[in-house]
């Protein structure tokens, strides 16, 4: 406990030296035509937002870039190259010559320039007007990173799987640990909220569910990975899933409940249809936007304070910056567990009130 | 606003990652792991309410035998009972049937007395009968001269027959 605090004092001091050192004066004098205003704004989104390449290292020509495939579904049929072929570019400055059409890249969204059109041009909204999007079903860093969970799952779980098949005894090491997580999911989340009857028909999903958010969000805290439960799109995905459940699943006592309320009066009961209506669609809304905001949030704090030490140019920000910001990292490493539990859980709770039996007076 | 407008691509691909995920995983990862889970705590609930049954019947066991030996007990303790009252009852016995034989004895012995007295008693007055007849023929022969004398004989010798 000592130690830790005489090392948290030593790098307030470290840091309140090094911001006394001009670091700034020297760096701007060196390259102050050169380097371009920081924008942090634009880095974060960079950095939480999908593309079409997987990108590590460096900027402009000389990053290092996993080229991606790009699948576009066009009127005239299926296009697809590789992400390269922009040569990292995302200001529509490329142009991609594919099966007579021509592609930009303008910040991650793949346009198709009208016929005869050479360059993109903007129109007073400062939306391109010479060119459409098709739609764009490209392998994106996010599909990328999802494949990896699926693979790592796969892996873990087919392993823990063949260890079943062979023997009833409990697995040791790495399979134990996904076991004791499968109980949890199964003796902590589907039993509680969905009851002992009925729960193994949702059993598949809740721990796809839970496996796949938990490792996707440990993965996405590695340093250059995808930002996948982060990205709107995926936890609409996810939500829609638990809709859909709720929706197919739903018992007649659930129905009633929701646009004949037993046991109000007339009046209150054509209340509290459409409330209880938009609540069942509020439910998977609410999964959805808390798994996205939290992680997104996570992510963009942590860049926020790295940001901090280009924003104010100055390397003695790092020596507050860094702490901090690994104090949130390991906080992420909770939230990524709390949030798949949280989803999970949740799930569990809304298709436990669609299925429950009740007693009828 | 880009953050939070769904893209159509991501959200298709999530899709039938997670539905192609689900399916896999429910056919070859979940339903064999569950399956054997159960089976396993199933195995442990079972042996769990063996050990739990052989340790009710080990205490059943034990009160059984309990009670047998208490019954055992019990049984020697009767039989001891019932041996020491039977020894009694035949030192009783023996007792009784000594005395009583010795008392029969004792009068028989007292009856054989009382003939053999009477007995020798009998003889003695036959021979005193008989000494009296001889002691009498002799003073008769003597003494037959005259009857007084014969007279007076007699008187006195029937005296002295009463005096005896």
């Amino acid at each position: 406990m000592m130690t830790t605090f005489k090392s948290f004092k030593f790098l307030i001091a470290l840091a309140i030296t090094l911001t006394a050192i001009p670091f700034n004066s020297l760096a701007k004098e060196s390259n102050s035509e050169a380097e371009e205003q920081f924008n942090p704004t634009d880095m974060i989104m960079h950095h939480i937002g999908d593309a079409h390449g997987w990108h590590f290292l460096g900027s402009g020509d000389n990053s290092y870039t996993l080229p991606l495939p790009v699948i576009l579904y066009t009127e005239d049929g299926v296009v697809s190259f590789m992400s390269s072929e922009f040569h990292h570019d995302i200001e529509g400055e490329v142009v991609v010559e594919k099966d007579g059409k021509r592609f930009v890249n303008y910040h991650e969204t793949i346009y198709q320039l009208n016929a005869g059109e050479e360059k993109l041009s903007f129109g007073e909204d400062h939306y391109p007007n010479n060119a459409t999007a098709p739609t764009d079903l490209s392998i994106t860093k996010n599909v990328a990173a999802m494949f990896l969970t699926v693979i790592v799952m796969l892996i873990f779980f087919f392993s823990l799987a063949r260890h079943h098949k062979k023997s009833d005894k409990a697995p040791k090491g790495l399979n134990n640990a996904l076991e004791a997580l499968v109980l949890f999911v199964r003796d902590d989340i589907a039993i509680p909220n969905i009851g002992k009857k009925k729960y193994m028909k949702f059993m598949p999903f809740l721990l796809t569910v839970f496996f796949f958010i938990w490792i996707t969000n440990l993965l996405g805290l590695l340093p250059g990975a995808a930002n996948v439960t982060g990205n709107i799109s995926v936890t609409v995905a996810l939500g829609l899933f638990t809709l859909i459940l709720i929706l197919i699943n739903g018992n007649k006592d659930y129905w009633a409940h929701i646009f004949w309320m037993p046991g109000v009066p007339v009046p209150v009961k054509i209340l509290l249809a459409p409330i209880e209506l938009i609540g069942l669609f509020i439910k998977p809304i609410a999964l959805m936007i808390r798994l996205f905001a939290n992680i997104t949030a996570g992510h963009i704090i942590i860049l926020s304070l790295l940001g901090l030490i280009f924003i104010l140019e100055n390397v003695g920000v790092a020596g507050i910056s860094v702490p901090f910001a690994l104090f949130i990292m390991v906080l992420e490493l909770l939230v990524a567990f709390l949030q798949a539990f949280i989803f999970t859980m949740l799930s569990a709770l809304f298709i436990g009130v669609a299925v429950e039996e009740h007693e009828h007076h | 606003m880009d953050l939070i407008k769904p893209d159509f691509g991501l959200f298709v691909w999530q899709t039938v990652v997670t539905l192609i995920l689900i399916f896999l995983l429910a056919k070859f990862a979940w339903r064999p792991i569950l399956d054997s889970i159960k089976k396993r705590e199933d195995s442990i609930n079972d042996a769990l309410d063996a050990a739990e049954k052989a340790r009710l019947e080990m205490q059943n066991l034990k009160a059984n035998n309990e009670k047998l030996l208490k019954e055992a007990r019990e049984e020697r303790d009767k039989m001891l009972k019932e041996a020491h009252s039977i020894k009694e009852r035949m030192i009783n016995e023996a007792s009784t049937e000594a005395e009583l034989k010795a008392s029969k004895m004792i009068s028989a012995a007292q009856e054989a007395i009382a003939q053999e007295k009477q007995a020798a008693l009998n003889e003695i007055k036959q021979q005193v009968a008989e000494l009296s007849i001889e002691i009498a023929e002799k003073v008769v022969k003597k003494e037959l001269n005259s009857q007084e004398n014969h007279m007076q004989l007699v008187d006195n010798m029937l005296a002295d027959v009463k005096l005896n």
